[in-house]
């Protein structure tokens, strides 16, 4: 195809995504350097007879206008938003490394700096989910490949809606049942034989919750994909493999593991982009005081009265630095089936 | 699975059957559970007394004399007027649709034609797009938003949904039309059609399987939006999800968590249905990508 008709037919595609994929990003790292305007201050002193004299110190406003018209971008701060205590908190950082001792120690104290805590959280959902995902989406299959045929298509539809259901929605609904007044809630409660017990009021529990969340969410798509990877495998091959005296557990790992390998990769690919957007359950959950992911943390900075526009900015930028590195083994490998293939 | 040493030992289909029933409670109860309690008041949706009032609604049947009643959708639809919020979700969804398959198609199709690097790192870059968290870009979209009046307004949200959907679209169509053999369009070039001549004659009339499969994703993506309704939108322009979380904010008086749990099974019944009838072509949309590789 020649470069021009190739413009034309990706153009308004290109376009969408310059304008409002792209330029957003070059916003955000313009708006992750430049602080707002403080207020300009005036002293006025202000006498009245036998009271004397006082200093009174307020805003003026035609200063604080004006300076803001002239630098509509704030003032220049360089790095400064991204060292300071609400995101990699650099003076705070080096005084722990110099005053702790011990590795344990040093990273639960690293815990209470915002920033870290949510990054915390987000690679810990990361790095739990995603192998919880395969391993169940592939017994999930396993079992499912197993059953007579009329019952496989019931178990798809019901085993999709868990993955197709909206995020908040479905974290509300697990909720409202783990919530202390819900019915899997006061379960746990009566197990615990402790009235009190409750996942508010745990960090630990909360993060329990979230995790099992990610994965009831998940599981489904890979349940999918292994089974339909099921459906392709070669019969030939595991009866080569009974005729040598397999094993069932023997013929899973050797020959049905090994069939799956390029799918297992595709899951856990797919897995990584988006357990790391992780958001939704935080919010419906209603755990921010628990955990923060990168995203909830930009989110909080959004939301309410000021709009912590700069704060959230260098969050976002460090974050779109994450997924990067996150994908960079991907964009190699992608690099050279592209090579291959060509 | 005919051949009699393939079929499983007593004990192991056991095990499996009690494993599928398993994960079936996991994935079902939740949705079942939900769904009937919907119908209760909040004292037996939360039953701390005795659970089973939640499913024989007896607090329910003290204030309404029957164990199920409506008064949580009709708090949520009428008195919280709901229903603007499915209409505003019910537009967007509408056209983050059309408008991300128009130009989508068109992308993916030139993506999977041209044979230059370029192409290469058009995807890669669409790739990265793909997995940034939505929220990333938020900051970025405020302030000029604010400036020129865009904030708030459903077109604002349309347009940001389909651009944040691109990405996605184009690695869907482009694997598809990489399905579609090449020789079609040549063939259609060498009898005196240009470009675009043979994608509207040749192309367009085999593509709509993979079309209708992208479509599906994009309006699950735009349905299950919460990030850019939450944040680009006005309150009285709300879609639905961003709504929910809203009646969340505001549980302290009573009732209000019954129009927040009615309003999430209306929310979910679309997605149920779409999945009955579209099944097949989101499991094959799932197995697409994976088959390629």
């Amino acid at each position: 195809m020649r470069h021009k008709t190739f413009l034309w037919f990706f153009l308004p595609t290109g376009l969408a995504m310059l304008l409002f994929i792209a330029m957003p990003i070059g916003s955000v790292v313009m708006q992750s350097i430049f602080a707002p305007h403080p207020a300009v201050l005036i002293e006025v002193e202000s006498c009245t007879p036998l009271v004397g004299c006082t200093t009174e110190t307020t805003i003026d406003q035609n200063a604080t206008a004006a300076l803001r018209a002239e630098k509509p971008l704030g003032r220049f701060v360089g790095l400064d938003i991204y060292f300071d205590r609400g995101h990699l908190a650099v003076d705070e950082f080096r005084a722990l490394w110099a005053s702790t001792d011990s590795w344990v120690g040093f990273f639960s104290e690293l815990g209470n700096l915002p920033f870290y805590r949510a990054m915390a959280f987000t690679l810990t959902f990361v790095a739990v989910v995603t192998p919880l995902t395969i391993v169940l989406g592939l017994i999930i299959a396993l079992a499912v490949n197993a059953l007579h045929r009329h019952l496989k298509g019931l178990m798809i539809f019901f085993s999709l809606l868990p993955m197709i259901v909206t995020p908040l929605i479905g974290s509300l609904i697990l909720f409202w049942m783990v919530d202390s007044r819900g019915v899997i809630g006061s379960a746990l409660v009566a197990l615990a034989g402790d009235p009190d017990f409750s996942l508010k009021a745990s960090t630990g529990l909360m993060w329990v919750a979230l995790l099992v969340y990610g994965v009831w969410h998940a599981a489904p798509f890979a349940f999918v994909v292994f089974y339909a990877g099921l459906q392709t495998l070669p019969s030939d091959q595991l009866e080569a493999a009974q005729i040598d005296g397999a094993t069932r557990w023997q013929q899973v790992k050797y020959v049905v593991v090994p069939h799956l390998m390029p799918l297992v990769t595709f899951v856990a690919l797919i897995q990584l982009m988006d357990n790391f957007k992780v958001f939704e359950p935080i919010i419906g959950f209603n755990a921010e005081a628990h955990a923060q992911s990168l995203s909830s943390f930009i989110y909080n900075d959004l939301g309410g009265e000021t709009r912590q526009l700069s704060s959230a900015s260098a969050t976002s930028v460090m974050t779109i630095i994450g997924v990067a590195i996150l994908l960079s083994p991907v964009l190699v490998r992608t690099w050279r089936d592209f090579k291959g293939a060509r | 699975m005919a051949s009699r040493a393939q079929r499983m030992p007593t004990s192991l289909r056991v095990a499996s059957s009690l494993f599928v029933l398993l994960w079936f409670i996991l994935a079902a109860f939740p949705f079942i559970w939900t769904v009937w309690g919907s119908f209760k008041v909040e004292l037996d949706f939360f039953s701390i007394a005795d659970w089973t009032n939640a499913i024989t609604g007896e607090r329910t049947k003290a204030v309404y004399g029957s164990p199920f009643t409506a008064t949580g959708y009709h708090g949520a639809w009428i008195q919280e007027e709901f229903w603007r919020n499915v209409l505003n979700t019910a537009i967007v969804c509408f056209f983050v649709v059309t408008i991300s398959l128009t130009i989508g198609t068109l992308g993916g199709y030139a993506l999977s034609r041209s044979t230059y690097n370029y192409t290469f790192w058009l995807l890669i870059t669409a790739l990265i797009f793909r997995a940034m968290p939505p929220i990333t870009l938020v900051a970025g979209y405020l302030l000029p938003f604010f400036e020129w009046n865009l904030w708030g307004i459903l077109p604002t949200t349309i347009i940001v949904l389909v651009a944040i959907n691109q990405p996605f679209t184009l690695w869907m169509l482009h694997s598809f039309f990489k399905n579609i053999p090449s020789e079609l369009d040549e063939s259609a070039k060498v009898d005196g059609c240009n470009q675009f001549q043979a994608f509207r004659r040749v192309i367009i009339p085999v593509m709509w399987p993979g079309v209708i499969t992208t479509g599906l994703f994009s309006f699950l993506l735009a349905y299950n939006d919460f990030v850019v309704g939450a944040t680009l939108l006005s309150e009285s322009n709300r879609t639905m999800v961003p709504a929910v979380n809203a009646f969340m904010g505001t549980t302290q008086t009573e009732g209000n968590v019954m129009f927040a749990v009615a309003s999430v099974v209306s929310a979910t019944v679309p997605l149920f249905i779409l999945v009955m009838f579209f099944q097949r072509q989101i499991v094959g949309g799932l197995t697409a990508g994976a088959v390629k590789g």
